[in-house]
């Protein structure tokens, strides 16, 4: 059977042509309308993190000026904002909301490849967030064992939020998996199966890679957060002992026996480390294109940066008791699982060195996304590096559980992917609304934003290596920590503050930008690859018109010598694009 | 548990060698103009989609395979006595898998009374086998083994309700391809056929598959 691309089959693509308001906007099978919703959902949910994060670190700022919280509240705002992060957010919006929109417009198709599933994953995904804030609804609240829920003490008599908190949460995350799972299924086939003419895998730009691998990761990692989910809870809810071992709770023996809560650690973070990369590699591959586009000049080894992709994606998979090293587990496994998370710094590596050799003598034009995207090769670097720090047993065990950890995961997991959240709205936001933002507030943001977390997650580094134990609601009078370390926190606390309010300018921007901005050109940072191409923007439901474009080339080529302008679009063949040169 | 996660990276690693070897040589930046693409891209999409699912669904069962030997490896651990059913259970979806390929072949051939007979067959042998699985639950819940009871049991339990989820589901798209060929398929033109067809073959891909996946989980299941 000869290829037959997507839009060329008989017409399944226009099958969901939308005409009434409901299926243009709210049961909408279009990507880039699931997109939209995918992202607005997850921002929003986001800022409900953020606003608990401000609360906490009230708290641990001016632990006698503010009674915000409470310490149990103080645990489940803890818990709350990591998993709401890590997950409702960054994983929701890289593959769901960035993955949709971008999918099948970088690759040159009409929608998804199953859009009823598609638009499925997203009201699932709605569900699984509607039963994460109920959560905050029921008597005793939401879960307060930390986002790693690890048993014994997630299902324990005391923990807060063990009535309800902690069922709804796992209810929420087996919904999530499930939503994702339909998400991810149309991902991968779409890249596979629904490229246009011409468009090889190897053409793809990188957004698409990281973006393709990462929901391969997901794909084959949730299962283990899966099973994890179920046997929690049928050790609460049934009583049986996967994980519960007998003890004593609250002076009284319980009635588990036998269960062991280290396997729990090890399903957690088989899911739980892929779950960095998930996060990582879509803003890896962004961040690459952000930074072409802006620096008008190709990629540097476009292929070495597909082939560390995919081995850091390999990689991901043996790495993940390295957060385990203090678990009691077998010294030896600490030893492997050193070596395999060592051995995953060189291809990350490898994609930073190519990252600065893009910017190596480009034509740099600081525009928004661009500082966006400079600004996380700064974090990712500071990030990384601490990651080597704590990929090593013997350093790992004094910082263990410390302010160290907190620094690290946030620079590397928390800020960076963030900033490359702002540099692609801000580098695709002409295309997805038509209007052009306004740079100067846009620059504004940036500059808070990223010298804020700065001054609030480099002293968290020192905090750390001073001793100061992570999860403590309050540090009282304790010899070891200086009266410096107190006025430091309360540093980090009004940063904070500061960052969050910085934010406002994005929303402010985002809005003004929406009504009042200049309205866009069709390719206004004349980018080359295939999104930019559309023949309206923002680009109507079925993307291409009448005819699917052709791709000639690679996504990256710019400031080609004898070309008529810097750059030739993908779906420009060779005779229309050396004009120069005929002349 | 070393097994498990070699035949785990072994499966990604096949999976990244087929997508990619052959691509990743190419050197993008030299290439012009159109190139043709041949070779896996030919498939149709669910199917392409169908087998992915079926990674996530090994990624599944594989690491509930993984927990089990790591849990049975504890003092705590009291096998339970596997009923004879499942033997009669396993039996009925050795039979329907092979029923089904048989409905695929007329399918594929057009051999359309043949082919009612087999789809009615497959689903009614799968239904069997499901109520099999529950016979099987009540007869361990009669001897006393519940959930709460040792983890063996647990995961008895969990293991085979999980494949009988999974089996539901797609006994739901297989009864709607038997009702669509008991409807009207003699009135179909050439593109209903096809879907047909299609929807057959996914669903004794998918038969087989789970089939598969019961074979080893039983196997596990004897061995402790």
């Amino acid at each position: 059977m000869a290829f037959v691309a997507l839009a060329d089959r008989d017409d399944d693509a226009h099958s969901h042509d939308p005409d009434t308001f409901i299926t243009k906007y709210i049961w909408s099978q279009d990507h880039k309308v699931i997109a939209i919703q995918y992202a607005i959902t997850a921002i929003s949910v986001g800022l409900v993190a953020l606003v608990l994060s401000l609360l906490f670190r009230l708290q641990l700022g001016f632990p006698d000026s503010f009674s915000l919280v409470d310490p149990t509240e103080y645990y489940q705002y803890v818990t709350m904002h990591g998993m709401i992060m890590v997950v409702y957010l960054l994983t929701a919006l890289f593959l769901g909301g960035f993955g949709n929109y971008l999918i099948p417009l970088m690759c040159g198709s009409r929608d998804m490849v199953f859009p009823y599933l598609n638009m499925l994953s997203f009201w699932v995904y709605l569900l699984s967030v509607i039963v994460l804030m109920a959560s905050f609804f029921v008597p005793g609240g939401p879960t307060g064992a930390g986002w790693t829920l690890y048993p014994p003490q997630a299902i324990s008599e005391g923990t807060p939020g063990v009535d309800g908190g902690i069922l709804l949460m796992i209810l929420s995350l087996a919904i999530f998996i499930v939503a994702f799972t339909m998400g991810g299924l149309n991902y991968v086939t779409t890249v596979l199966q629904a490229r246009a003419r011409g468009m090889t895998l190897m053409r793809m730009p990188l957004a698409i890679w990281g973006i393709f691998v990462a929901t391969i990761l997901g794909l084959l990692a949730f299962p283990a957060l899966l099973v994890a989910a179920i046997m929690m809870m049928l050790d609460h809810v049934v009583g049986t002992s996967f994980f519960m071992p007998e003890m004593l709770s609250m002076g009284t023996a319980n009635e588990y026996g036998g269960g062991s809560p280290i396997l729990f650690q090890h399903l957690f973070w088989f899911f739980g480390h892929p779950e960095v990369y998930i996060v990582a590699l879509p803003a890896f591959g962004i961040v690459s294109d952000v930074l072409s586009v802006h620096a008008r000049k190709n990629i540097f080894g476009y292929r070495m940066m597909v082939w560390a992709i995919v081995a850091i994606g390999a990689l991901s998979f043996v790495v993940w008791a390295h957060h385990m090293y203090v678990s009691g587990m077998n010294p030896y496994f600490g030893f492997f699982f050193a070596t395999t998370t060592l051995i995953i710094a060189v291809p990350t590596a490898l994609k930073v060195y190519n990252w600065i050799l893009t910017l190596w003598r480009g034509d740099l034009h600081l525009t928004v996304p661009m500082l966006f995207a400079i600004g996380f090769i700064f974090t990712f670097i500071h990030g990384g590096l601490t990651g080597l720090f704590l990929g090593n047993v013997t350093v790992d065990l004094p910082l263990s559980d410390t302010y160290f950890v907190i620094g690290h995961f946030h620079m590397v997991m928390g800020v960076s992917p963030v900033l490359v959240v702002f540099a692609a709205i801000y580098h695709w936001f002409p295309k997805i609304t038509g209007r052009m933002f306004h740079s100067g507030l846009g620059k504004a943001h940036f500059w808070l934003t990223l010298l804020g977390t700065y001054s609030i997650y480099l002293p968290m580094h020192y905090l750390g290596i001073l001793g100061l134990p992570r999860r403590y609601f309050a540090y009282g009078d304790t010899d070891f920590i200086p009266e410096s370390a107190h006025a430091m926190n309360a540093g980090i606390t009004i940063a904070a503050l500061l960052v969050a309010a910085a934010q406002c300018l994005f929303f402010i921007n985002v809005i003004w930008s929406l009504t009042k901005g200049k309205k866009a050109e069709a390719n206004p940072w004349r980018a080359a690859s295939l999104e930019w191409q559309t023949p309206d923007t923002p680009p109507k439901h079925g993307n291409w018109g009448a005819e699917l474009p052709q791709v000639y080339r690679w996504p990256y080529d710019y400031s080609v010598p004898g070309a008529s302008e810097d750059f030739i679009p993908q779906n420009v063949p060779d005779a229309y694009a050396s004009t120069k040169d005929d002349k | 548990m070393n097994i498990s996660l070699l035949f785990f990276a072994l499966g990604v690693a096949l999976m990244v060698w087929c997508l990619l070897i052959s691509q990743l040589q190419t050197k993008p930046w030299l290439e012009k103009g159109l190139i043709e693409e041949n070779g896996a891209v030919s498939l149709p999409a669910s199917r392409v989609g169908l087998w992915v699912f079926l990674a996530v669904v090994t990624s599944l069962f594989g690491l509930f395979a993984v927990v089990y030997n790591m849990r049975a490896e504890f003092s705590d651990w009291r096998p339970l006595p596997e009923p004879g059913l499942l033997w009669f259970n396993t039996g009925m979806l050795i039979l329907g898998s092979i029923v089904l390929q048989r409905a695929r072949k007329d399918s594929e051939k057009n051999n359309l009374s043949s082919l009612k007979w087999s789809l009615a067959t497959g689903s009614l042998l799968t239904i069997v086998f499901l109520f099999g699985q529950l016979l099987a639950w009540k007869n361990l819940a009669g001897l006393g083994y519940f959930f709460s009871t040792n983890p063996a049991d647990a995961f008895f339990y969990v293991l085979t309700g999980l494949h009988g989820i999974h089996l539901v589901g797609g006994l739901c798209f297989l009864v709607l391809a038997c009702i669509k060929a008991w409807g009207n398929i003699d009135r179909y033109n050439i593109k209903e056929k096809a879907q047909l067809n299609l929807r057959i073959q996914l669903c004794s891909v998918y038969w087989h598959y789970l089939l598969l996946i019961w074979l080893v989980l039983f196997s596990l299941l004897l061995s402790t």
